[in-house]
């Protein structure tokens, strides 16, 4: 039997400063190999902070259940242990660092994980190599390297940057937290094909997102309705299609889908 | 570019300082000159017991041995008030028992100056309250909730060294609000005057707190208990009418847990030749979860084109947050006033407590202001917000001042201090020096400042729309300190509004 | 000869025993105004604003000589001061003292900088060429208020004069190697440069303070003065690596004439006590400055860094930007002054510091100042102090670095920015690798500058 990628098991999650504030009231979700999957929320549904979750960030504190990644429960390990071990977040809202060349910063992040993993350390020829390689893959200009990370990126640059760091790291879980925000139609096609480029046969995708406008570009294969932070409903494609139509009104929040 | 001449025509319509006029009433002074005799001259009067009459005299003892400060930035030299050579207690001789028989003399000095102490009427003479229904609207961007009348508004009524008349008494007395003048409060509820008086400025504070604590004359007291929000709006009207005397009032006001209370302040003089000493301490004691908004419109005269006569106003005003999510919020609008120290604090002590000071300060003619404040952050979690408008005209100076200190113990504490000013004309000066200490890794201090003229390109397109370039800039300068002027309540922000447009008439070159 | 006995005389400071050389006598005038003018100031307590963060006690505690004899220090001991991959021409000083024998010769520096480039040490100028110096020593500290320049007025003893003609381009660093030993007392010296750039001149100058001995007690009390004529740009560099037990008063005087540029970088990295004053004048209408720092405490460090820009003719822009990072129980003070007089209309100033703090034990105090008396002007400042941001550190956390890897990255990023501005690669890198070695858990970390 296929292990899976990622396997969510009733997860409650809380404010580490407020404890009185329970986010996620028991998610289930798993994800195979190959798959993609999408959740889809209005506003508060939690969404975001599942993504933040997954990637260990340390604000929230996990009451109940389990987090397992390629069968391995992560729930302890730190946002670096996670990020080497093959899951990926592409940030709603990726940091500006004035001073760190996006090229330092992925060579360090690059080494940090063939450490992590046991393996030789690359070289800077070899680094430059596989860096130009999937900026191609990704239809990122190599020049966005040179440049401090995200310091004066357009939205759809930071974006695009984030999709270009994942295929770097050769990550095999992508979370993609509202990747579309703020995006114009160009910019969602470009970052969209880089998505499409790297699915295989093993690699998964969490599409985390208000809207289903980023699912015409990247079809999902899985479509959850998380709503105050319980799944309501799960299925194929059809069920953002459904959810255009009626909104999120039958879940008793009035926003509308289509963007 | 605004020449001397332009310079002199705005110093012209400042001079026709509205409030100028004096009040005809037969008052009775304390002999000039500082010493014990004058500091049990003003107990006596005022019938304080001796614990009181002691605590002045400490005051006096150390005030003796003080210099006075020289670290403010005032590049005009002035004359230092002479402190032997004035009045320290001048009252009006009739002493009303209540409202009635306050002198008709008064009740019109104050109707005058648009202050009703009649409880029919509302504050500052807007009895209609369309245009404060209109700058509610405008600051909140929306239809407001601002009632359909005008509010009612108690008010403290001070005239050179004595309260002549509180009203609303009763009202407030059943929602268990004390609200008295100072001299009132030390005969009728000295258990909280006692506890309170001196707990945030002590005597020895600073040199014109010190002096204030020896000859304070009168104030209001504000005590509003627990889990009250006071019912009306608070408001000291202070007028300073006598010749060769200082006013040294002196305010206090608790909000005890969960209380809320608003106050309110406004200042006017005479025009005289010789500077005048207004040297008050304010202080402010919020409790756990307690809120007090502060707001002050003063308008002290400002002296004469050439810097002779005028206000000096030498002030110190803090506020305490002793409980945990307290919060004290200062707003104030300073036009008057030949020199304004000033810097009205706010020390966190209780965790998430909050303090916020807002200000727009004027100056023209030969004014000059140093004004700011102190944000001292002890508790977690505290979070002060600083708004400085400083606007600069004719040859006046603007400087702001202001302390953001973060203890070791105030850990996530912020701050964030904007701090912005304009000049205009070319004969005036704006400065800004703010201290930042900061001791601890968690606390966050952001400071900004800029400091530019009107923009020309604002002020053409405004007149390229029609508008004069008199209102443009009233206009725009209106548009500065909108900021601040949302902090205020709806009556001082329709006469901080006019207040800046009169102020700045004759401004445009 | 202690600074402690007593405190307001001058005879007391430094020995005015000494002889001066018959050829130096024109300067007596002034230095012996300089010695009233510290009678008159004394020493500076917490109530003068200027001093009000910086203690001086330990200061006025030491006893002092004022000169030792010339110390055995290697030639190799000073080589491993130079500046890796930078061509420059050195000149060194041991103790305050000019060593011909560790300097580079008259004539490599005449080939380097050019025939007509007057570049010796100051006593030789002063006694050689009066008429050239005459013009300019002294001028822009002439009416001290601090107490420092004053006692540097009043005993000038050695340094660098520099003077670059009209229209002439060097290309070649002048870099002024200071280097103190242990001695048997704490010594205390008066550095003076002086940097004359005349119309059109360019030239670059290098102050290196270094020591052999993080337990060399001692005072540099330097004083450089810049003189940049219509035109001209000078690049000044202060690289303040002393001795942790030292202290060290650095003040740079600049006079800019019209559309004249001068850019100042300074990073201190070492020192017991240090107070960094930068103050230039725009005197000529277009001039530009630039005023670029770092400093980087740790232990109980205290570096002090005191601008004062004054523009006092149009259009004029001047720059500031001063970073802090503070560790242990370190103090960093920043006060920034900028100053615009009523003609200088047209004036944009931007002022920036940012501190970040790595301990709760260190302290910043931030006095980010605006004087402002024209009403056509462009003036900000902006001064923040907080800690590494927590979101960066998680960013950084997950594309993979371990958290240590992540905060020194970002604490390099936050000074990276600094050192960007600086024009000499060689001087970027050494610094990059000298504040590195300097962080905590930051070992190991590679930087490309």
């Amino acid at each position: 039997m296929t292990t899976p990628l990622l396997d969510i098991k009733n997860l409650h999650v809380r404010l580490e400063d407020d404890p009185a504030v329970e986010i996620l009231h028991g998610v289930d979700l798993r994800i195979m190999p190959g798959e993609v999957h999408s959740i889809m929320g209005p506003n508060g549904s939690g969404k975001s902070t599942l993504a933040q979750v997954l990637a260990g960030k340390e604000d929230y504190e996990i009451t109940e259940g389990t987090i397992a990644f390629q069968g391995e429960d992560i729930t302890e390990l730190g946002p670096d242990e996670r990020a080497n071990a093959g899951l990926f977040l592409a940030f709603q809202y990726p940091v500006e660092i004035p001073g760190v060349s996006a090229m330092q910063f992925l060579k360090a992040a690059v080494n940090a994980k063939r450490v992590a993993e046991g393996k030789d350390e690359l070289d800077a020829a070899q680094l430059l190599k596989h860096f130009r390689e999937k900026a191609t893959q990704i239809n990122v200009p190599y020049e966005m390297l040179k440049r401090n990370v995200n310091e004066g990126f357009s939205g759809g640059e930071k974006k695009r940057f984030e999709i270009f760091q994942m295929a770097v790291l050769g990550s095999v879980l992508g979370i993609l937290d509202e990747t579309d925000s703020g995006l114009d139609i160009d910019a969602l096609r470009i970052v969209s094909e880089g998505v499409n480029s790297m699915r295989s046969a093993d690699h998964g995708f969490l599409l985390i997102t208000h809207y289903n406008r980023l699912l015409e570009y990247i079809v999902p294969d899985h479509v959850h309705i998380l709503v105050k932070g319980k799944i309501v409903k799960s299925g194929g494609k059809e069920v953002a299609h459904e959810l255009e139509q009626t909104g999120y009104a039958p879940f008793g929040v009035h926003e509308p889908v289509g963007a | 570019m605004t020449t001397t001449a332009e310079v002199a025509a705005i110093t012209e319509e400042r001079r026709e300082y509205k409030y100028g006029w004096t009040t005809d009433i037969e008052q009775e002074f304390a002999p000039p000159g500082l010493n014990e005799d004058t500091v049990r001259f003003i107990s006596a009067k005022k019938g304080e017991p001796a614990w009181m009459t002691d605590w002045r005299l400490k005051a006096l003892k150390h005030f003796e041995k003080m210099d006075e400060p020289d670290w403010v930035f005032l590049p005009y030299v002035y004359p230092p008030p002479d402190l032997q050579g004035i009045s320290y207690y001048a009252a009006p001789k009739k002493a009303p028992e209540s409202l009635d028989e306050v002198d008709p003399a008064l009740l019109e000095t104050y109707e005058k100056l648009g202050i009703s102490l009649s409880e029919t009427k509302a504050l500052l003479g807007i009895t209609d309250a369309a245009p404060a229904q209109a700058v509610a609207e405008e600051q909140s961007g929306e239809g407001s909730d601002a009632p359909s009348g005008s509010r009612q508004v108690a008010v403290d009524a001070v005239f050179d060294s004595v309260s002549v008349a509180t009203t609303f008494q009763k009202e407030l007395a059943d929602a268990g609000v004390i609200f008295c003048s100072i001299s009132e409060a030390i005969r009728n509820h000295p258990e909280l005057v006692k506890k309170y008086l001196g707990s945030v400025v002590p005597y020895a504070d600073n040199y014109y707190a010190c002096l204030n604590s020896a000859v304070f004359s009168d104030g209001s007291f504000v005590y509003v208990p627990k889990n009250t929000r006071c019912p009306m709006e608070l408001s000291t009207y202070f007028r300073i009418n006598a010749r060769n005397t200082g006013q040294f009032e002196r305010t206090l006001i608790i909000a005890d847990e969960g209380a809320e209370v608003s106050y309110l302040e406004g200042c006017t003089a005479p025009q005289r030749d010789e500077n005048q000493l207004h040297a008050a301490v304010v202080e402010l004691v919020a409790e756990k979860d307690a809120k007090i908004k502060y707001s002050t419109i003063q308008n002290w005269y400002p002296g004469d084109e050439d810097g002779k006569g005028g206000i000096y106003n030498f002030v110190t005003k803090r506020g305490i947050c002793n409980g945990d999510r307290a919060h004290i919020s200062w707003t104030q609008v300073e036009t008057g006033s030949a020199i304004t120290w000033k810097y009205p604090s706010v020390v966190m002590k209780g965790d998430d407590s909050k303090g916020e000071f807002y200000s727009v300060a004027l100056t023209t003619l030969k004014q000059q202001a140093d004004t700011g404040t102190k944000m001292i952050h002890i508790g977690k979690n505290t979070t002060s917000t600083i708004v400085s408008k400083g606007i600069s005209a004719g040859r006046g100076h603007n400087t702001y001042r202001g302390l953001v200190e973060m203890r070791k113990t105030a850990k996530d504490a912020h701050n964030f201090t904007q701090c912005d000013s304009i000049l205009i004309g070319d004969q005036c000066g704006a400065h800004t020096f703010p201290y930042v200490d900061v001791r601890n890794t968690t606390a966050t201090a952001e400071h900004e400042a800029s400091t530019t003229k009107i923009a020309e390109d604002q002020l053409f397109y405004c007149t390229a729309r029609g508008i004069s370039e008199e209102d443009a800039m009233s206009l725009l300068v209106n548009g500065f300190c909108k900021e601040v002027f949302s902090e205020l309540p709806m009556e001082f922000a329709v006469e901080a509004n006019k207040l800046l447009a009169v102020s700045l008439e004759g401004s445009v070159g | 000869m202690t600074l402690a006995t007593e405190p307001h005389k001058l005879d007391a400071v430094i020995d005015t025993s000494r002889d001066i050389p018959e050829c130096q006598s024109w300067l007596n005038p002034f230095r012996d105004a300089g010695r009233e003018a510290f009678n008159r100031l004394g020493w500076p307590d917490r109530r003068n604003e200027s001093w009000r963060f910086t203690n001086l006690d330990a200061l006025k505690a030491t006893n002092f000589v004022s000169a030792v004899d010339d110390a055995d220090i290697s030639a190799n001991t000073v080589g491993g001061f130079a500046i890796p991959e930078l061509d420059d021409v050195t000149l060194v000083f041991v103790n305050g003292r000019f060593r011909e024998d560790l300097s580079d010769a008259p004539d490599k520096l005449a080939n380097k900088l050019g025939t007509n480039v007057t570049c010796c040490r100051l006593t030789e100028a002063i006694c050689q060429h009066r008429e050239s110096i005459e013009p300019f020593i002294g001028k822009l500290t002439a009416d001290p208020d601090d107490v420092f320049t004053a006692l540097s007025n009043a005993s000038v003893e050695d340094g660098v004069f520099i003077r670059v003609p009209r229209g002439v381009t060097v290309d070649t660093p002048v870099h002024i190697l200071s280097i103190a030993t242990e001695t048997d007392e704490p010594v205390a010296t008066h550095p003076r440069n002086v940097i004359v750039a005349e119309e059109g001149a360019h030239v670059t100058v290098l102050e290196h303070y270094v020591t052999t001995s993080d337990d060399a007690v001692y005072l540099n009390n330097a004083v450089t003065e810049v003189f940049a004529d219509a035109e001209a740009v000078v690049h000044h560099y202060l690289l303040e690596k002393e001795s942790e037990s030292a202290f060290n008063v650095s003040s740079l005087f600049a006079h800019l004439a019209e559309h004249a540029d001068v850019h100042s970088h300074t990073v201190l990295l070492g020192g017991k006590l240090v107070r960094n004053n930068v103050l230039p004048t725009l005197a000529g209408p277009r001039a530009h400055c630039l005023i670029n720092g770092l400093y980087v405490g740790h232990g109980d460090q205290h570096l002090d860094n005191a601008m004062r820009v004054n523009h006092a003719a149009p259009d004029c822009d001047s720059r500031q930007f001063y970073k802090g990072i503070l560790n242990d129980q370190s103090r960093g003070v920043f006060t920034g002054r900028i100053i615009v007089d009523q003609v200088a209309q047209r004036t944009d100033a931007v002022q920036s510091n940012r501190n970040m703090l790595l301990s709760d034990d260190a302290r910043v105090n931030a006095r980010p100042q605006l004087e402002i008396y024209a009403d056509d002007v462009k003036c900000t400042h902006g001064c923040t102090t907080g800690a590494v941001d927590p979101e960066n550190v998680f960013y950084f956390m997950s594309r993979g670095l371990s958290e240590d890897v992540a905060r020194a990255m970002l604490i390099y990023a936050f000074a990276a920015e600094g050192f960007g501005r600086m024009e000499l690669a060689p001087v970027r890198q050494l610094l990059a690798a000298e504040m590195i070695a300097k962080l905590p858990k930051a070992q190991g970390l590679s930087i490309e500058v």
